[in-house]
């Protein structure tokens, strides 16, 4: 019997009775990370890795959490359970579960470049893997941080010099701490929305080392603003929220935006391919370095690379999870916006 | 090329006119600064305006470069490349990194490479496309590989062109639009003096317009969208309009000076080869004649000449179904030429005696446009010969609401509609945008389409802002009645716009849900869509299996009310065929 099967509410581990990154309550989660299509409310009680708590504590409220170090081992019905660094977002892991001299690993989502805001991947040896695939096509290849990093100071740089606001739509779990981190301070203002500061306050309380933040409620003067750096979560890009900046460029920071078909979708002026997910060779890298030769494939693109995989030797097949089968959805989801500060609020 | 792609990352990077103006004037300036970059300078022209040189390279050369240089498996190729809705977009994104990396100009890769490749054998040419691939710096894939598919598109206006250029050289923007006249046309090798003879001070020359074949720039209509009882106050009294039928044809410029005749289209190619029938008309119109009109297939009646028809006879005009066996034909047979007889219907005339009349208002040059055509025939009775000219016939009617009826019977004479050209007007430049007067501005006033309500049964995934969408749709309807238990859904035609983003959004999701099955690109779906599917012509085909073949088909309206077995019949649309063709 497999030590974790598909069922109605995700990947459950029969031997352990507790499921993966469940899409319905259940009695006993297990969850990766805190973005809302892996942490979803209504659950028991939720095991996740310590950085990660403070995160569903302010997504999901007040929830029964245990948790776990990465590294930490504790033992359910005879499966040994650990979490370990996916470097995806702060507190994310990979689930290595051992049951009768066998090895799983969901990897949950992940990705490979230390982004310095969260402890880096390290890919697990296993019997079986579990990966993700959300850019599971050779056309995803992701430039290095640095480089994409530079190329966000330049735009904001050019934009502040001609008196203009850069706004970033980027998901305010994780994508906006990554860009948060690397920033010049001195280039301008870097004005956050209150769903972004509110997971900057819980990096900051973790010991992530971010650069000083303003929110609207700082009330900056309209020169401030306009040079100022904007990061928001991607649907308050275009709400009348940015209407106190004035004049801006705006800009989506996701992976999604290696095409450029995307990004004119998109309408925003830039599009950075930063993603916290692993790239095409990065999938690759991880399945060959975990020795595993079953390999089950879940989320985004996953009818490829199951195919490849198997034109390579391995026994590999789909999970399917119930947000659609197609790439272009996942990682849209609508974000959390509970922390928005009234609008108007501070405006110039 | 570095900075040709230097520009085309800033333009793409761009959302505002204004930024992209800004783009357009450093580079133009920069080019003229440095002498040595003129070449480069007027292929970037070239390009930016929307010249397009014939494909150098087939795409097999391309999908065996993606498969030799990534080892990847061929369907994982076709696979992204669905994904990516773009070949050159793809090969950017696949191709492992440049080995080295070299800076080749612009006008070095296309006169020194891509252009030389035409003599070559097949393997000769792919080997050097790997080559130059395997040297060329990753910024420069896409825009090069764009180029290479024929697929460059900058999203820049020829009229943006023309204004950077202009507020670049100091050169009035009339004068530049004229110089870029045929700029584009396809076919051409470019070199530096080409961009000097843009960029030259304007009295060095003045007489060169008039001396060659060089066209005007069009006088573009824009669409009436005004209500028939509201079109007095739009437009005030009918008696200060030209108006005229709207006719379905290739929009063109014939030019006769020097004892040489061009003939150009409207999208500012040179089709005077295309069109042999119109050599007759420097018989009998003198040089330095410019007449703005519209070619179309005339009826072919050996016997008939000039004597037994009127100068402004319209009633014979063909389908455009019958240009269309016209168009792009490399060879002319005589039969060809005698079944299927070309005609300039003339509506304007911008020079005469060799002077530019645009300035003159529509009255004045109608009145000497008719006396040229009346010259030409006259001419032409006397020796006893045909004429491939006609007059466009000036409409009357007493009031908006009368005119409103007669457009009613432009089907019928082949026609999409009439236009309507203020009697006092100059003849303008482009499709000016806003501040003119409606008089001064040229009006196409369409009929409705004739439409269809249309069941989607396969999609495909579309390009540019779509890619990666299944935004591209083929569309049946029922065989027979719903009372026949064996009709079945007959394809008949492609569409692809007329959707809102959101409704496109909802119908992906519906075609994803209901996908049969995938055939390579192509998904065929569950029938429980309906759409009302608009089209400007109707003609029979033999190459469709439903029979007809319609013109510019999209979508008007998603008809979310209708169940598919209400969606229309063969028959209903065949009824829509014109009279003469279905006998």
């Amino acid at each position: 019997m497999d030590l974790i099967v598909a069922n109605a509410a995700g990947l459950y581990c029969p031997a352990g009775d507790f499921t993966i990154d469940p899409w319905r309550p259940v009695e006993r989660a297990i969850v990766t990370h805190g973005h809302s299509d892996h942490a979803r409310p209504g659950s028991g009680v939720y095991l996740c890795h310590e950085d990660s708590a403070p995160i569903l504590r302010h997504r999901l409220g007040d929830i029964r959490i245990e948790t776990l170090a990465y590294g930490e081992t504790i033992e359910r019905d005879g499966v040994k359970i650990s979490l370990h660094p996916a470097g995806h977002v702060l507190g994310s892991a990979q689930v290595r579960l051992e049951h009768k001299n066998e090895v799983w690993v969901a990897s949950g989502d992940y990705k490979l470049e230390a982004d310095g805001t969260c402890q880096a991947f390290a890919p697990l040896r296993c019997d079986v893997l579990i990966t993700e695939s959300t850019f599971g096509l050779p056309i995803y290849k992701w430039r290095p941080q640095a480089e994409l990093i530079a190329e966000i100071e330049r735009w904001r740089r050019a934009n502040a010099e001609e008196g203009r606001a850069s706004a970033i739509g980027a998901y305010p779990l994780g994508k906006a701490q990554r860009i948060l981190r690397w920033l010049d301070p001195a280039v301008g203002p870097i004005v956050c929305h209150g769903a972004v500061e509110a997971l900057n306050d819980i990096y900051r309380s973790r010991g992530v080392p971010l650069p000083r933040t303003f929110t609207t409620r700082d009330r900056l003067d309209r020169h401030a603003l306009s040079r100022a750096l904007v990061l928001a979560p991607p649907v308050a890009l275009h709400s009348s929220w940015m209407r106190r900046f004035g004049d801006y460029s705006d800009a989506f920071a996701s992976g999604w935006m290696q095409v450029r078909g995307n990004r004119r979708r998109r309408g925003v002026d830039q599009g950075f391919a930063l993603s916290d997910h692993a790239d095409w060779p990065g999938l690759l890298q991880t399945i060959e370095a975990t020795g595993a030769r079953r390999v089950f494939v879940t989320h985004g693109g996953v009818a490829p690379l199951v195919r490849y995989l198997r034109e390579k030797g391995y026994d590999a097949a789909a999970i399917e999870a119930d947000y659609g089968d197609e790439i272009l959805e996942r990682e849209e989801a609508p974000e959390d916006l509970s922390a928005e500060p009234t609008p108007g609020d501070g405006a110039p | 090329m570095k900075d040709f792609a230097a520009l085309y990352h800033r333009i793409d990077a761009a959302t505002s006119t204004r930024h992209k103006s800004e783009a357009l004037q450093d580079y133009v300036r920069a080019a003229i600064a440095d002498p040595a970059r003129g070449a480069s300078a007027a292929w970037a022209v070239y390009f930016l305006a929307g010249g397009k040189p014939r494909q150098m390279i087939a795409t097999k050369h391309l999908w065996r470069l993606a498969l030799d240089e990534t080892g990847l498996p061929d369907w994982l190729i076709e696979e992204s490349y669905q994904n990516v809705g773009d070949l050159a977009e793809m090969l950017a994104l696949l191709l492992p990194p440049p080995e080295a990396t070299e800076d080749l100009p612009l006008d070095a890769w296309m006169n020194g490479r891509l252009l030389a490749l035409k003599g070559m054998e097949d393997e000769e040419k792919y080997n050097s496309l790997r080559d130059w691939t395997r040297r060329l710096p990753a910024a420069e894939r896409l825009p090069l590989f764009k180029l290479i598919t024929g697929a460059l598109r900058i999203g820049v206006s020829q009229r943006q062109v023309v204004q950077a250029l202009s507020e670049a050289t100091g050169i009035e923007p009339k004068t530049m639009a004229q110089r870029m006249m045929g700029y584009t046309q396809s076919g051409r090798l470019l070199v530096a003096d080409d961009f000097a003879a843009l960029i030259a001070a304007e009295t060095e020359q003045k007489a060169e317009g008039a001396a060659s074949g060089r066209p005007y720039p069009f006088f573009l209509a824009h669409p009436l969208q005004v209500a028939v009882e509201d079109m007095p106050a739009a437009l005030g009294p009918i008696e200060n309009w030209l108006i005229e039928w709207k006719y379905d044809g290739i929009r063109a410029q014939y030019i006769h000076r020097d004892g040489q005749w061009w003939l150009w289209s409207r999208g500012e190619e040179l089709i005077s080869a295309s069109y042999p029938d119109l050599a007759a008309l420097s018989n009998f119109v003198a040089s330095g004649t410019v007449l703005d009109g519209e070619l179309v297939v005339v009826g072919h009646d050996p016997a008939a000449g000039a004597r037994e028809r009127a100068i402004d006879a319209v009633d014979d005009i063909r389908p455009f179904a019958s240009l269309q066996q016209r168009i792009g034909r490399k060879v002319l047979t005589p039969k060809i030429l005698k079944e299927l007889p070309v005609a300039l219907i003339a509506y304007d005339l911008l020079e005469q005696d060799g002077t530019d009349l645009r300035p003159r208002p529509q009255k004045e040059r109608r009145a000497l446009l008719a006396s040229v055509v009346a010259g030409a025939y006259g001419t032409a009775v006397g020796r006893g010969q045909d004429i491939p000219l006609r007059l466009s016939p000036a409409l009357r009617r007493p009031d908006w609401a009368s005119l409103a009826a007669l457009r009613e019977e432009a089907r019928g004479l082949g026609a999409e509609g009439m236009m309507l050209k203020g009697l006092n007007s100059a003849y303008g430049v482009g499709r000016r945008k806003s501040g003119p007067a409606a008089e001064d501005l040229w009006w196409k006033w369409k009929l409705n389409p004739m439409s269809v309500d249309a069941v989607l049964i396969y999609a495909q995934r579309g390009h540019g802002r779509r890619s990666g969408v299944y935004s591209d749709y083929t569309f049946a309807v029922w065989s027979g009645p719903p009372e026949d238990e064996k009709r079945a859904l007959v394809p008949f035609a492609k569409a692809y716009s007329g959707l809102t983003d959101e409704e496109m959004r909802q119908v992906d999701a519906n075609i994803r849900r209901t996908t049969i099955e995938t055939f390579g690109p192509v998904r065929s779906v569950k029938p429980t869509m309906v759409f009302e599917l608009g089209f400007e012509g109707i003609a029979p085909s033999k190459r469709h299996k439903s029979g007809v073949a319609t013109r510019f088909p999209r979508m008007l309206r998603w008809r979310q009310d209708k169940p598919v077995e209400e969606a229309d019949t063969l028959e209903q649309l065949q009824a829509l065929l014109p009279k003469e063709a279905t006998g």
